[in-house]
């Protein structure tokens, strides 16, 4: 079985895997990482979005070993490094973004990516990008909301954000 | 799913001797082998990554004008280009932003599926799509459903896009799974309109000809509002009948050519 190293949340890792292992069983399992959701395990439903080298990726829809040497950052790298919430999950708790929670690490990791690309979205613009994101609970308008704060917190204050 | 061996060869020659194997299988973006896998529906001896092909994903518009496309080019990668909007418009709605960061248009192209969107903007540009052995117009390449003029082992290396003066994407979704119910890509040559058409027919992407007669005549969605769409050929499922997929035909034939650019 090969051997993997990746850059996870900005440490070093490695781990031995199957060819067939899954990224996000590779963080799961393998490394302990399990704010990484599987939702549907078919790609739909977005609870798994991690970022891999910089950009947006369903970890349930692709390989462990395909991204060896990759860095790739989870929910639990998207924390302030004093342990205390980042922007935008700072901006979920205070906008009720989430009921139950499943999907919120795949809505955050979303949000991180959109917000990247796009630092001023617009509401529609916020809802396209959520388009592979399902969330079952709350009918989407206060992850909206989120979003929507967290750019504005970020553009206010974008040293704070970093 | 069963187990495979993973190979990530850096060249295109690696990459086809690897592929001689018996039973092995090239991996683009694997957005949708990775589900085919998981629900057993393919036993691969052996995976070829593509992902490790320097210039593999190159894009850039050559001395014919044509925009070129390599094959491992994310729908994310053309999205942002600017040489065709039409194209990037199609690549920038297949599925989710994060879809788009893994899926390629030599894995779209080489599964065809009857409801993806590459194969109308393929055979709606009348692209040219580059093996490691030979070059196929996409007029000769979809070979019906899931069916290409691919051989076992034969790699696509890039899609070569002539770029119209005119074009439109117009796509009507199917709501749950995002993928087109039907749409259709028309695009306006010096000499002569292509009319392509994806998720409607049960033998995939087709041509549109009386409508490419028509528009060849005037360009204006008037000029179609006369024909009809033989219902015969069409898809029937829960998500709608063939007669309604014949008439979606017509309408985002109309659409498309209205919002030409």
């Amino acid at each position: 079985m090969p051997d993997i190293n990746l850059t996870l949340n900005g440490q070093a890792v490695s781990g031995t895997v199957e060819n067939r292992t899954l990224l996000v069983d590779f963080l799961r399992e393998g490394l302990g990482k399990t704010g990484t959701h599987v939702g549907c395990d078919t790609g739909q439903c977005g609870a798994c979005v991690v970022h891999v080298d910089g950009v947006s990726v369903k970890s349930c829809n692709v390989f462990a070993v395909e991204l060896d040497g990759s860095k790739v950052t989870t929910i639990e790298g998207m924390a302030n490094a004093d342990g205390s919430l980042g922007v935008i999950q700072q901006a979920f708790q205070d906008h009720h973004g989430l009921q139950c929670g499943f999907c919120t690490p795949g809505m955050v990791m979303t949000a991180a990516a959109l917000l990247k690309e796009n630092s001023d979205p617009s509401e529609a613009e916020i809802r396209e990008y959520l388009d592979g994101n399902i969330c079952r609970c709350t009918g989407y308008h206060n992850i909206v909301k989120s979003i929507q704060a967290a750019a504005a917190e970020m553009n206010a204050s974008p040293v704070a954000a970093e | 799913m069963y187990n495979f061996d993973f190979v990530k060869p850096s060249t295109v020659d690696e990459a086809v001797a690897a592929l001689a194997d018996e039973d092995a299988q090239a991996l683009g973006g694997g957005q949708t082998l990775i589900p085919t896998l998981k629900q057993r529906l393919a036993m691969p001896s052996k995976l070829v990554s593509l992902k490790g092909i320097e210039g593999l994903d190159k894009i850039f518009v050559d001395r014919g004008g044509n925009l070129v496309i390599g094959a491992a080019a994310t729908h994310a990668q053309v999205a942002a280009t600017t040489d065709y909007p039409a194209l990037a418009s199609l690549a920038a709605r297949i599925g989710d932003p994060a879809v788009r960061n893994r899926g390629t248009i030599g894995g779209s192209l080489a599964n065809n599926d009857p409801s993806a969107c590459y194969p109308a903007g393929a055979l709606g540009s009348g692209a040219t799509i580059v093996t490691n052995g030979r070059s196929i117009e996409a007029d000769d390449f979809f070979e019906g459903l899931f069916e290409t003029a691919l051989e076992e082992g034969e790699i696509i290396t890039e899609v070569r896009f002539p770029i119209p003066e005119k074009a439109c994407y117009m796509k009507f979704i199917q709501p749950a799974s995002r993928f087109p119910l039907t749409a259709v890509f028309v695009a306006k040559f010096a000499d002569g309109v292509r009319v392509a058409v994806t998720g409607a027919s049960n033998d995939g992407v087709f041509r549109w000809s009386d409508a490419e007669a028509a528009l060849n005549t005037t360009f204006d969605a008037g000029s179609i509002s006369e024909l009809s769409v033989d219902a015969d050929d069409m898809i029937s499922d829960i998500h709608g009948s063939s007669e309604y997929r014949a008439h979606l035909v017509k309408v985002m034939t109309a659409r498309a050519v209205k919002a030409a650019l």
